[in-house]
């Protein structure tokens, strides 16, 4: 029986002081520290993010949802006027494992109160850097590096094109599906590795029709999502969104989601009634993001696989 | 045959893609955190020997191919095809020269290989790693240089033909690696 750790006892010790700069960082900063449940009565209604549920149980009437993310506890805090919080917390995505994921992984989450997306970014960027040592950073919109790198256009491209440009370079098979699918593919097939070696990259204001929970503005021709990706040897490792704050357009977007996942062929979700009822109270206009916990340990001490940095990996655990 | 889920491919994994038998060896997970999953699989077609990657929706599954590695002795060969026979129930296959490919320049009779059978008939054949085979023409030995560097090409009782230091001669039976086709040594004397 193979009982011993998947990580060397070095990367917990670099894990245990990762966490202590953490806290140091936000306590400098004023944010407070809050930890909210794991299992929860709503799971995510995202077409792309499976929960894993608990279903038996004396305490349980119905099944309970491991959280993919503690998104909407949080919000909740924020709605009942928290102030800026994060939090260090455990989150579980079915399926997802590779050298890269775990279906258990530590997701370190923080909204801030009054904050853009830039003020948002730079923060990132600061903590980033005092954990990985000085490094370039840039930020680009999507739809530059779209043009800068593929010489395409990711917002007015139609579904041919995206698919034709894709096929042309990918061995894809018999996959096919919408423009996001498309554009996923591009971007994780062909943008993502062109990002190793440039230091810190944010990728901004994503097509609407990925806006996930992030506003949804009007620019120019077309209407971008207020969102950004922080890519770090081209790896992803943060998501943050200027957060919608309408508690109808929140409604709307479950409800297209679960459209979504019934054409898919996936299960329905049932709606989070307690974030809608706190987003009808009123948040507050915030930013917020989530960052790959592991992966910013895996950046920090060079290894290459999340296996190397948890104690006990998916099959040992 | 079973179904295999992406969730499922591992290296040494076989299956049949568009039809053809395939192994595969690498399996990487790709998902942009708000978007679709995907597989970057690498695999290596059995009939062909050709080195692809192909990228799969997360989930999707291919059906296993019936393929597997025996033990088999080899026989002889007639000219067209190349016989082994499994030592424990003397079963015997017959491969073609497209199986056999660059094998047949280390087979010697009574030697054990790896026959790769795929729907029970042979897909290929692997050799050992080392074989001992007599050297049939190289120029003559030069007595005494068995120090000196330098080497020579010798042909071996198969065909196949490899460098050999200067003062081996015909009739020797030499120890070669049959994955570098390189020689080792002169054969320990039976």
């Amino acid at each position: 029986m193979d009982w011993q750790p998947s990580a060397g006892l070095d990367a917990l010790r670099e894990r245990a002081a990762l966490m202590q700069r953490t806290r140091d960082f936000f306590a400098r900063r004023g944010v407070l520290e809050v930890d909210t449940p794991l299992l929860c009565s709503a799971g995510v209604t995202d077409p792309a993010i499976e929960n894993l549920s608990v279903e038996r149980g004396a305490s349980l009437r119905r099944p309970r949802y491991l959280q993919s993310s503690p998104e909407y506890a949080m919000k909740r805090l924020l709605a009942a006027g928290s102030g800026p919080i994060w939090q260090l917390a455990k989150a579980f995505r079915d399926g997802e494992a590779g050298g890269r994921h775990n279906p258990e992984f530590s997701l370190l989450e923080w909204y801030r109160p009054g904050f853009d997306l830039e003020q948002l970014m730079a923060e990132v960027a600061a903590l980033v850097l005092e954990c990985l040592g000085e490094r370039p950073v840039e930020y680009t919109s999507y739809r530059e590096l779209f043009r800068r790198e593929l010489g395409l256009d990711p917002m007015l491209a139609d579904l041919a094109e995206l698919r034709e440009r894709a096929r042309r370079e990918i061995d894809t098979g018999n996959i096919d599906g919408d423009r996001d699918l498309w554009l996923d593919l591009l971007m994780s097939h062909l943008v993502e590795p062109r990002l190793a070696g440039r230091g810190l990259c944010f990728v901004f204001d994503y097509p609407a029709s990925q806006a996930a929970l992030a506003q949804v503005v009007p620019a120019g021709d077309v209407e971008i999502a207020r969102r950004f990706e922080l890519y770090v040897d081209g790896m992803e490792l943060a998501n943050g969104y200027l957060e919608l704050l309408d508690a109808g357009a929140q409604q709307q977007r479950f409800t297209a989601d679960n459209r979504k996942r019934r054409e898919r062929g996936q299960p329905e979700r049932p709606l989070d009634d307690f974030l809608l009822a706190a987003m009808e109270a009123g948040m507050p206009a915030c930013s917020g993001v989530a960052m790959g916990f592991d992966r910013l340990l895996m950046l920090a001490s060079g290894r290459r696989d999340i296996r190397e940095v948890l104690a006990f990996d998916w099959s040992r655990s | 045959m079973a179904n295999y889920s992406t969730n499922d491919f591992r290296p040494g994994l076989k299956v049949l893609l568009d039809g053809e038998p395939c192994s595969i060896l690498e399996n990487e997970f790709v998902k942009p955190g708000k978007g679709q999953a995907f597989n970057r699989v690498k695999l290596r077609n059995l009939n062909s020997g050709r080195v692809w990657e192909r990228t799969f929706r997360s989930g999707e599954s291919l059906e296993g191919a019936d393929v597997m590695d025996r033990d088999m002795q080899y026989l002889y060969t007639d000219g067209e095809f190349w016989h082994f026979m499994e030592p424990d129930t003397f079963e015997q296959f017959q491969a073609d020269a497209k199986a056999v490919g660059d094998a047949h320049l280390w087979l010697k009779e009574q030697d054990e290989c790896i026959v790769t059978l795929y729907n029970g008939a042979p897909l290929s054949v692997t050799p050992p790693n080392f074989v001992e085979l007599e050297i049939v023409e190289t120029d003559p030995g030069l007595k005494g240089d068995t120090a000196q560097g330098g080497n020579k090409p010798a042909k071996l009782s198969t065909g196949a033909v490899v460098k050999v230091p200067l003062f081996l001669s015909n009739g020797e039976v030499i120890r070669v690696d049959t994955r570098s086709g390189e020689y080792q040594g002169r054969a320990s004397k039976g």
